[in-house]
């Protein structure tokens, strides 16, 4: 029998799908929110003085697995330095060929000065053009990632591109979990630090969204099976119930 | 001849002048055209409402929504190399889907679209053919239509296609059986073949249509039998993808294969419009008293209906898994056959007097039981005519398991 009502099921099911929103999204006209930890395209930060945060240490080409960054360090001219430390990041090159957006060099950084944009939809028609160097990754006077004309940028792909996404302090201490431990942005000020496993979150400043939230626009209450539902929608729905039944018990 | 041509349509009642055979042509023209119309609509109606139902956006690049779709892919195929294998039969490949086509486009012919229209002095039906054979016409071509499946499929000198050729001849004269009683069905009630007459014969609301006349079982049966002679899914297993590639069609490119989906689409449209001519009254329905646009809503009645059927075949497609081939033939033999022809005895008892009815029902009902122990003693048999094997324990083991058992492990 539950075979037979199955086999008329299917009817009643596709009938539903009529109705609801659809899954696929016309994808190059309109773009889907990306996730906040999403891996893009690097930018190169600066202080909020104006200062660039590279310090020419070549941690991240070290760290880089698919050996895609090229720096060369150099000292800072006394007269007028580009980075506030002894020396600062004079050749700095990415090749997106070879980039596998993996966020090693983000994490080796000791200055934030290396992050990456939510952006992933550039391309190119030459090897050479692949290769960003300085004057693409720099960002511009506003804090903001360089809009280059060959990326396609939507609204809120460069947004949190700073340092923000650390849960710890840059030294990596568990200890500074929700602590912010670093110095502030040209033009975007200091982001609020990343919950990680610490209870003190601040999803509103993190951007963070739980993925439970992101699935909930395509799916129906009675798609997420019972025991997904969560406790407080049985709660919920027992007190309803419980409600119901007292009203109707008190008004006979 | 003339006999023969005035039966039904008014047309002919005066002799057969030039004007008559302008407007016959006209009206063979008119049908042509819109049944291609309406075919590239049925694909795109087929697509975007299958998407629809899986959340999906379907076709939207050409033109509004998409309604083009089907233009820029006949464009397309029309233009790709015309491709025909090495070991097939070149003649027959060629001809198959013609073969295909051109049943699909007769069938259409018996389809009374609207009432009768008056124009210069002529009155004829809004219907390309009103033979006086309009059902035989429809089993006829149906029978034909097997052949392009058939021929096509042996003639591409592959594997799948045959495979595909093969069900397909079983599948369709399996399930041709069923969908001939229910037509029978409809004439005896009807006491005519002509489409016409069937049609005139349940005016006057919706009591009177032989899907509530003849009880829903006739037509429960005609709308499986002809999903199976149509090749549609749930019972697709002649194109089964996932099975045999591409099915008869493995092998055709280009404009054939474009053939042999405009004959599909056609014979669904068509196959759908037969569909709500025997059992859903045709073109009648409450006709709004609007001076000069009376014969306009018929019309409109009789596209409702199709269009009905037309998603009910979508809404199968989406909603029903393949039917393995056994289950296909089961359904056909074991339950549609044997039912349709019940129901075909207790119409025509019932047709007589009540007496012959109930004693016809009384004997199908015997007939019924003896058949469901007959298909249980089928499927609990052994295999063989008399076999009783032995337990898996008791059964001999192979010479080479013995040999090794008795001489060891060296040999």
């Amino acid at each position: 029998m539950a075979s037979r009502t199955s086999f008329f099921g299917g009817f009643k099911l596709t009938l539903q799908h009529l109705t609801r929103p659809r899954v696929t999204s016309s994808y190059p006209k309109e773009k889907r929110p990306k996730q906040p930890r999403q891996h893009g395209r690097h930018v190169l930060n600066r202080y909020e003085d104006g200062m660039e945060k590279c310090i020419g240490c070549e941690l991240c080409a070290g760290v880089c697995p698919a050996d895609c960054i090229y720096v060369r360090g150099l000292d800072n001219p006394l007269d007028h330095p580009v980075s506030p430390g002894e020396r600062y990041g004079y050749v700095y090159e990415i090749n997106y060929l070879r980039c596998i957006h993996c966020d090693m060099c983000v994490e080796a950084c000791p200055t934030e000065a290396i992050t990456e944009s939510k952006l992933f939809e550039f391309s190119f028609t030459n090897r050479a053009d692949a290769i960003y160097t300085k004057a693409e990754l720099v960002v511009d006077d506003f804090g903001q990632p360089q809009r280059l004309p060959w990326e396609d940028w939507r609204d809120g792909e460069s947004d949190m591109t700073s340092g923000w996404m650390r849960a710890t302090a840059s030294a990596g201490s568990a200890d500074y979990a929700g602590v912010v431990q670093w110095s502030g942005d040209l033009g975007v000020g200091i982001r609020a630090a990343e919950a990680g496993q610490s209870e003190h979150r601040d999803d509103a400043a993190t951007g963070s969204k739980q993925l439970r939230d992101a699935f909930t626009a395509h799916l129906l209450p009675e798609d997420v099976p019972l025991r997904s539902r969560g406790i407080v929608q049985i709660v919920e729905r027992l007190e309803s119930l419980r409600l119901r039944r007292s009203r109707k018990t008190g008004s006979s | 001849m003339s006999v023969i041509l005035a039966a039904g349509d008014p047309l002919y009642v005066l002799g057969v002048d030039v004007t008559v055979v302008v407007i016959a042509a006209i009206k063979v023209l008119v049908a042509f055209a819109a049944l291609m119309g309406s075919v590239t609509l049925m694909i795109w109606f087929e697509r975007k409402v299958i998407s629809d139902m899986q959340s999906r956006i379907g076709p939207n690049r050409w033109g509004p929504f998409g309604l083009l779709q089907t233009l820029a892919d006949g464009i397309k195929l029309f233009f790709k190399e015309d491709l025909i294998p090495a070991q097939a039969d070149r003649f027959t490949f060629k001809l198959a889907p013609y073969l295909a086509l051109i049943p699909a486009l007769i069938t259409f012919t018996i389809v009374p679209v609207g009432n009768s229209v008056t124009i210069a002095g002529h009155t004829f039906l809004l219907q390309v053919a009103d033979t006086p054979i309009g059902i035989l016409l429809l089993l006829a071509m149906s029978g034909l239509s097997v052949y392009g499946v058939i021929l096509a499929g042996w003639s591409s000198g592959s594997k799948y296609p045959l495979i595909s050729s093969v069900r397909a001849s079983a599948q369709m004269i399996s399930y041709e059986a069923a969908l001939g009683m229910t037509v029978v069905t409809v004439v005896l009630a009807t006491g005519s073949l002509s489409t016409h007459d069937i049609v005139a014969s349940q005016a006057g609301g919706f009591w009177n249509w032989n899907l509530i006349r003849l009880g829903v079982v006739p037509f429960v049966i005609f709308l499986i039998a002809i999903t199976a002679e149509l090749n549609r899914p749930p019972f697709d297993v002649v194109e089964a993808e996932s099975e045999l590639v591409g099915g008869f069609h493995t092998e055709y490119s280009s404009l054939r294969f474009a053939l042999f989906f405009l004959a599909e689409f056609m014979n669904t449209i068509t196959m759908s419009a037969v569909m709500v001519t025997l059992f859903f009254g045709g073109p009648s329905g409450p006709v709004p008293n609007i001076p000069h646009l009376e014969w306009l809503f018929p019309i409109l009645w009789f596209l409702g209906k199709t269009v009905a059927f037309c998603f009910a075949y979508v809404w199968f497609r989406a909603a029903l898994p393949r039917f393995r081939y056994d289950q296909l033939m089961d359904l056909g033999w074991k339950r549609l056959i044997p039912l349709s022809l019940a129901w075909m005895l207790l119409v025509a008892g019932f047709l007589v007097s009540p007496a012959w009815g109930f004693s016809l029902a009384a004997i199908s009902l015997l007939g019924s039981v003896a058949l469901t122990r007959a298909f249980e003693i089928g499927t609990t048999r052994e295999v063989g005519p008399d076999a009783v094997l032995p337990t898996v324990g008791e059964r001999p083991l192979p010479p080479y398991v013995l040999r090794r058992l008795t001489d060891g492990e060296d040999n």
